[in-house]
């Protein structure tokens, strides 16, 4: 189905036929599709120097404190940190069944993968809510009602973790989870926005760039989670 | 997109690789049970990477990517990261030294 605010200008502008999915400025659809997704590839680039800081603060701060992180990272529950790994592994495979049903017009599987694909992200940030909940309960959470009091090291009977390396931890935390949630909440915005597209039809073969350019930020998102998991909570974790 | 082109259905090896990627999560968690002294993180990074590159070359199509930019952008985006944790660990993994 031709679509007109796909192709962007006019069609009287030129006389030959165009390719209404085509925008004007590119020689074929080949072209505008590898235009789009290396724009999006750019943009991921900046949010690994976005992210980059936070890890390497994490880093920094990981050796330097390496005992105190272990015991604050022990009291984070390892089971839900490995659920939503496999939630978003999950919703990464909805992703490219998204856009292979994109690529090849099949509207329904289309629709069904971006339902699920918002369905498992809602899982993660229910779980993720469940995780934020109870350290506000155990007084986890950095500020003037942390505590973190004769929390053993892991391996080291007798010794204490240091709260306020401890609270440091918590900080690298609830920054970098954090900041990967609101990642995952602007991803369930525009899965939305995909999700309407795709309901009127918008989408053919020849032009669904937003799927495949959202799928790439989806893709990205679960990246990021995929290094947060070994390293928050799972630091010295053997008995 | 390749797939496109070649109108090969692409979803065995999308099916194979999200089997891996499970498999990994699973792996991560049985090592870290596992007294490995220095080596936990080392075991750790090592599935992550392994794990963020099945992602990127299949599910995010870099090794299909008719267009060799893409490639290069991710390559400049892992040295710079790279460049960014390697000199601030040389400088602070060295600062105790007198």
């Amino acid at each position: 189905m031709p679509d007109r605010s796909a192709a962007g200008f006019s069609q009287d502008a030129h006389t030959e036929t165009h390719d209404p999915a085509l925008l004007h400025h590119f020689a074929e659809p080949q072209q505008q599709r590898d235009a789009a997704s290396l724009g999006m590839w750019v943009f991921l680039a900046t949010e690994v120097m976005f992210f980059g800081g936070l890890f390497c603060a994490y880093l920094v701060y990981r050796r330097l404190y390496f005992a105190d992180f272990a015991a604050a990272s022990k009291t984070i529950s390892m089971g839900y940190g490995a659920t939503n790994t496999a939630v978003l592994i999950c919703s990464s495979l909805t992703v490219v069944l998204a856009v292979w049903a994109a690529q090849t017009a099949r509207r329904t599987l289309l629709i069904v993968s971006l339902i699920i694909t918002m369905l498992l992200g809602v899982v993660f940030l229910g779980i993720k809510g469940i995780e934020y909940a109870e350290k506000f309960e155990e007084h986890h959470v950095p500020g003037a009602s942390f505590s973190f009091d004769h929390v053993p090291i892991p391996g080291h009977p007798g010794q204490y973790a240091d709260p306020h390396h401890a609270q440091l931890f918590f900080s690298l935390y609830f920054v970098m989870t954090g900041l990967h949630a609101v990642h995952m909440i602007i991803g369930l915005g525009i899965f939305l926005w995909l999700l309407t597209m795709a309901w009127k039809r918008r989408f053919t073969p020849e032009w669904h760039t937003p799927v495949e350019i959202g799928g790439l930020y989806w893709h990205f998102v679960d990246i990021i989670w995929i290094y947060l998991f070994p390293l928050l909570y799972l630091i010295d974790r053997h008995p | 997109m390749s797939e496109h082109a070649s109108a090969k259905s692409p979803l065995k090896g999308y099916i194979a690789v999200w089997i891996a990627l499970l498999v990994g999560t699973g792996l991560t968690v049985y090592a870290a049970t596992l007294d490995l002294a220095p080596y936990n993180a080392a075991v750790a990074l090592g599935i992550a990477t392994i794990k963020a590159t099945l992602v990127a070359l299949f599910f995010m199509h870099v090794w299909h990517a008719s267009e060799k930019l893409t490639k290069l952008v991710v390559i400049a985006a892992l040295f710079f990261l790279l460049l960014l944790l390697g000199l601030t660990m040389t400088d602070y993994a060295t600062r105790l030294w007198s």
